[in-house]
Parts: C-alpha cells; structure tokens; sequence
C-alpha cells in the first residue's frame, strides 16, 4: 500500500497556504495549470515560436501535410497551420478572458444584488436572467453579433452577454445559501453592518464557486468563440482563430484531415485543462477538505 | 407586570411571533405559525433565567425574537428601561454591544473563513475605538479566560473541537462585555462529555463577569444547576414560572410534573411514578382553543377548552397558567 495518495499529510498549516500552491499539490490541478501554462506562453510570444506569418501563402504548398518545413502542414492557401494556430491561441485566450469578465462581473453583481435584497429586485433580475437564459446560447450570440456588427469586441460582448445568467445564478444561490447560515445570523447578532456583513463574511463564502464557474465558463467561452467562427460570425479573415480554421478546414476534411485534427486537438486542450482546474479548484477551495 | 421597573435588566410583556404561511403562484398568506403566542417575564441583573419546553415549544424563537434577531410581531421588551422594538435598526445594531447571542451550534455559527483572531477582535472594532495593541490585550484576555491560549489564534474552527469551537463561540459573545446574553441551548450540540467543561465555564463567566442569562434548553437537570429562575414554555406560550427550586420542588403545572416526572432519579430503588402524556403537541399553525395543554391534559375540564388561563400566582413568587394548579391528585 506505498502507492495510496496522502495529500493530507502533506499539507501543513491548512488554511494558511495559498490556493495556488495547493493547486499545484494535487495532481489534476497540476494537470490542469501545465495546459493552460503551455497555451498562455504560446499566446504572448506567438511572434516567436509562430514559423511564418499567418498570412503568408505559399503557393506551391498549398494543402501539404505536416513536414518538417510545415510542422502541421498547410491549409488551401497554402498558410503555415501551425503560425495559424499559434496566433489563433490569442484569440481564443483573449475572447474567453474578456466575454467571461463582463459575464462574471455583470453576475456576481446582479446576483449579489437579487440574493441580498431578495424582494421584487429579485424577481425582477430573475426574471431578466431566465429570458436570456432560455434562447440558445449560440443562438442568442449569433442574434447580439448580428444585430451589433462583426467584430471582435462584439463577440466578446455577445459572449459575455450570453454567459450573464450562469453567473447571476450561481451567485444568488450561493449567498441565498449563505445568508441563511448560522454565521450570518451571528454576524448580526454581534452588531455587524449590513454592508460588512456582505462583504467581510458572505462574500469570501461565495467565492469558491464562483471562482469555479468562471474557469468552467472560459472554456465555455472558447467553445462558444470556436463555433461563431465556425459559423462566419466570429473572427474575421484572415486573422485565424481556431473555430474559422476548422470551419474553413471542413470542404477539405477528407483531402486534408490534419487541417481539422490541430486546431481541434488544441480545442480539446485548452478546454480539457480548463475544466479539470475548475474540478481541483474546487476541491481546494473547500476550508473542510483542507484538514 | 406591567410596567417595567428598574431593577429589572429585561422585561419581556406578552412577546408574540407569528410566522405566515404563504402558499401558491401569488404567495398569498393563508394562516400564520404561533411560534411565541404571549410569553411575558423578567430577568434581573445578574440572574440567570431558563426557559424549557420541548422541542418546537417557541423557547429559541422567544430568545431570538428578544434580540430582535427576528422581528416580534407583537409585545413589548424592554432592556434597561428602553423598549426595544421602538429602536431604530442602527440604534439597535449599537445596543448589541450590551446583548448578546450564543448560539446552539458551534460548527455552523462561526464563519468557516475566518481565524480565531479574526472572530474575536470583529466584535471589538465594530463596537469600540481600539488599537492593534489594545485589540491584542483584549483578546487575549478573553482567550486566558476560555482556557485558550494565543498561539491558537491563527487557527480556524474547522481545526478546532466541538468544545474548543463553543468556547470561541461564547468568546466572541461576551468579548464586549454585555450585561445580558441570550444562550440558545449552548451544550446540546456538543458531546454528554464535553457538556460539563462548558456549563462551567458559562457558570465561571457568568459569575465574574456579572452576566445577566437567558439559558434555553430542553435538559432539565441543566436547568436546575444552572438557573435561579426558570419559565416552562409549551406551544409558544409560558405554563410556569418561579424560582428553579421552588417549580422543582412544587410543580403546579400538570404539563410541568409530567416532564419532571420523566427525569431519570440518581436513586435507583427509587420508585417515582412516570406521568405518560398521551398524544402529541398541536399543530402551532392551527393551535387549540382555550388553554393549549388541554388535549393531553388528564384534568382537563369544559372551562380549560374555552378558556385560556393565565398566569396567576400559585405561591409566593410562583406563577402558574392552570384552571386547576396544584399538586397531582393521587
């Protein structure tokens, strides 16, 4: 029995460590923190390791497989795939960051509000949350793109915009949860403001799962950005984001199958080490499971 | 007990709490729970006051209510001559320095995130103007007092045992100072072995720091070495009530003897007759008319269905709400 994982032994003073180096104790947050590590790199110095430029065509070259000149072969145009996917890191990164900023920001705010005040703001809010909650989200983010023109920033918003009530709701249940604690009815009875009360002891309660779902919606976010390419919606040529190369990559799928497996396979990456430092995130964020 | 009087540090008159029942697509209110239907009594400086009953009685509410923890909906209560109801939510909020609450579990009444040191000096900066060092001072004061010592206060109380974790508990409920304390069934989460150290230690404090109690709880045997007073409550109303010894002694109430009888004896050639209540409490949403003993009740008569008794004084200083208090007829 040497083998059996002991992380509880291992942990000195719990509480006092920070949540990073936790993570980094366990093996799928540490997993989770190499992918996202590895593709954040690939994104600021995409000028460096890209070979070519995203651009460039090379004629002669045009729908090679990989090689030692093309590491991921070239695509219709004859465009280094790599250099594509490599820039492409940027987008995706960036999009998913901004679009879950304004979703986080906008929810953690409302939610806050509906679940402290509870009343008619709530239903209200609620109310808001569940309409947009009911459209499809790429439906409703093809609609936010269409009606405020291609681009960018607009996919961001629409994104962002899309992603509001999983926040708003996460939060309103968590401090809902929260504010029904014994806790808080202690911190009224020792003579606490209402806003130190909301700050000081129900804010650091909601933090771990909010925290969670904003890793989960990332990849969420990338996803939504890689299918709104994929649809024509969302990053315009020829600036390469990972979802326009594979839907430019699709009437030459048979011909050219790696133009689909390397953007796809960083996809999967990315979203993969997303979601499993969501998992471990919330395992360590848990004070119980710090013993 | 109409007028509320100086000496007295609290005076409870006819305390009620009503919670709707709200039902439906419109949450349309269609009756009310009677947690704490009339509940009137005082406490002096100094004195520890119990208030027993079973479980869903109203005790809790009764005590959370005083501290308008929970808004009454209706009676008057007054501490130190102010009526509280009448405060405004800040000047309220103020007035917490001197009333306190300890609360029945510790696992869920202190803030997970929090440390030790956190949770004790909170109290003192929303309170009072101190510096780091004053902070210090106190809390450790109060640390030596619990039987704790400073290096445990970067500690959290999930590192903590039941008891070590009431005691910070009760820590952060008197590190004010007040001059009463509302103790909501303060041992009943904590192991039979550990309920000792700690009604010693709420003994200890209460004595040296001249605490005025209200003690809640179901045990009877702590309620006699606890309290100098003590109010039987059933269905959210007060049955009995007298100095602990003299209702111990002299139960007047039948509700009161049954539930003493029911008291395990140290005695084991002791015989004592068990008084085996038939049925169980009404529904405190739909509660009987007139006295709301009555339907389990073995004296019950027409007038106890009609009539709801009051407390009336039985004996010197020993009110009792029966038709027919006294002695069980053998």
């Amino acid at each position: 029995m040497k083998k059996t994982r002991q992380p509880v032994k291992q942990r000195p003073l719990p509480g006092n460590e920070s949540t990073l180096r936790l993570l980094w104790q366990d093996p799928m947050g540490r997993a989770g923190m190499i992918g996202i590590g590895l593709i954040i790199i690939m994104a600021v110095f995409a000028p460096w390791i890209a070979r070519y430029d995203v651009a460039q065509m090379h004629a002669r070259n045009r729908l090679q497989g990989p090689s030692a000149q093309f590491w991921f072969g070239t695509d219709n145009f004859g465009r280094d795939v790599f250099s594509r996917i490599v820039y492409g890191a940027r987008v995706s990164l960036v999009v998913g960051i901004v679009a879950v900023g304004i979703a986080a920001g906008f929810g953690y705010l409302l939610g806050m509000i509906a679940g402290f005040f509870e009343g008619k703001t709530e239903t209200v809010i609620m109310m808001v949350m569940d309409i947009i909650f009911a459209f499809p989200s790429i439906l409703l983010a093809l609609f936010i793109v269409a009606a405020l023109g291609t681009s960018i920033v607009n996919t961001m918003i629409a994104i962002g915009i899309v992603n509001i009530p999983v926040f708003c709701r996460t939060v309103r249940a968590s401090v809902k949860t929260v504010k029904s604690t014994d806790y808080i009815a202690n911190a009224r009875s020792i003579g606490l403001k209402r806003m130190s009360i909301l700050f000081r002891h129900v804010t650091p309660n909601v933090m771990a799962p909010f925290t969670v779902q904003a890793t989960l919606a990332l990849s969420g976010a990338i996803l939504t950005e890689a299918s709104m390419s994929f649809l024509g919606l969302g990053i315009q040529p020829p600036n390469p984001s990972w979802g326009s190369m594979l839907s430019d990559a699709r009437k030459y799928m048979e011909q050219a199958p790696w133009l689909v497996i390397f953007p796809a396979l960083f996809i999967i990456i990315t979203i993969l080490s997303f979601n499993i430092l969501g998992d471990a995130l919330r395992d360590v964020l848990d004070p119980k499971l710090k013993l | 007990m109409s007028e509320p009087t100086r000496d007295k540090l609290l005076d409870v008159q006819h305390l009620q709490v009503y919670f709707p029942i709200k039902k439906g697509l419109m949450k349309r209110v269609v009756g009310h729970v009677h947690a704490v239907e009339d509940v009137s009594f005082s406490v002096h400086p100094r004195e520890v006051f119990a208030l027993v009953g079973e479980s869903g009685c109203g005790k809790s509410t009764t005590g959370t209510a005083i501290l308008r923890l929970i808004e009454p909906t209706g009676g008057k209560v007054f501490f130190e001559g102010r009526e509280l109801n009448s405060l405004s939510e800040e000047e309220m909020r103020l007035k917490r320095r001197d009333m306190q609450f300890i609360f029945q579990n510790p696992y869920s009444s202190l803030n997970p995130r929090m440390n030790v040191w956190k949770l004790l000096s909170e109290p003192l900066r929303v309170h009072f103007n101190l510096s780091e060092a004053e902070l210090r001072e106190r809390v450790e004061e109060m640390l030596r007092l619990i039987g704790m010592t400073p290096d445990q206060l970067e500690r959290y109380p999930h590192q903590f045992s039941g008891g070590q974790k009431q005691r910070i508990s009760i820590a952060r409920a008197l590190i004010t100072h007040p001059s009463f304390v509302v103790a909501d069934e303060p041992v009943s989460a904590l192991d039979v072995s550990i309920q000792a150290q700690i009604l010693n230690l709420m003994m200890e404090l209460q004595q040296e720091m001249e605490l005025a109690m209200i003690f809640i709880s179901h045990d009877l045997n702590v309620v006699r070495h606890i309290s100098s007073s003590v109010g039987v409550m059933y269905l959210g109303s007060i049955m009995e009530l007298g100095e602990t010894e003299e209702v111990y002694r002299h139960p007047a109430h039948p509700y009161t003897q049954a539930l003493l009888s029911a008291v395990p004896s140290h005695d084991p050639l002791h015989k004592s007759k068990h008084i085996v209540l038939e049925g169980d409490v009404p529904n405190p949403a739909s509660p009987p008319s007139g006295c709301p003993f009555h339907t389990r009740c073995s004296r019950c008569t027409a007038e106890c269905r009609e009539q709801k008794p009051a407390l009336t004084e039985t004996a010197p200083g020993h009110f009792t709400a029966c038709h027919h208090a006294g002695a069980p007829k053998a």
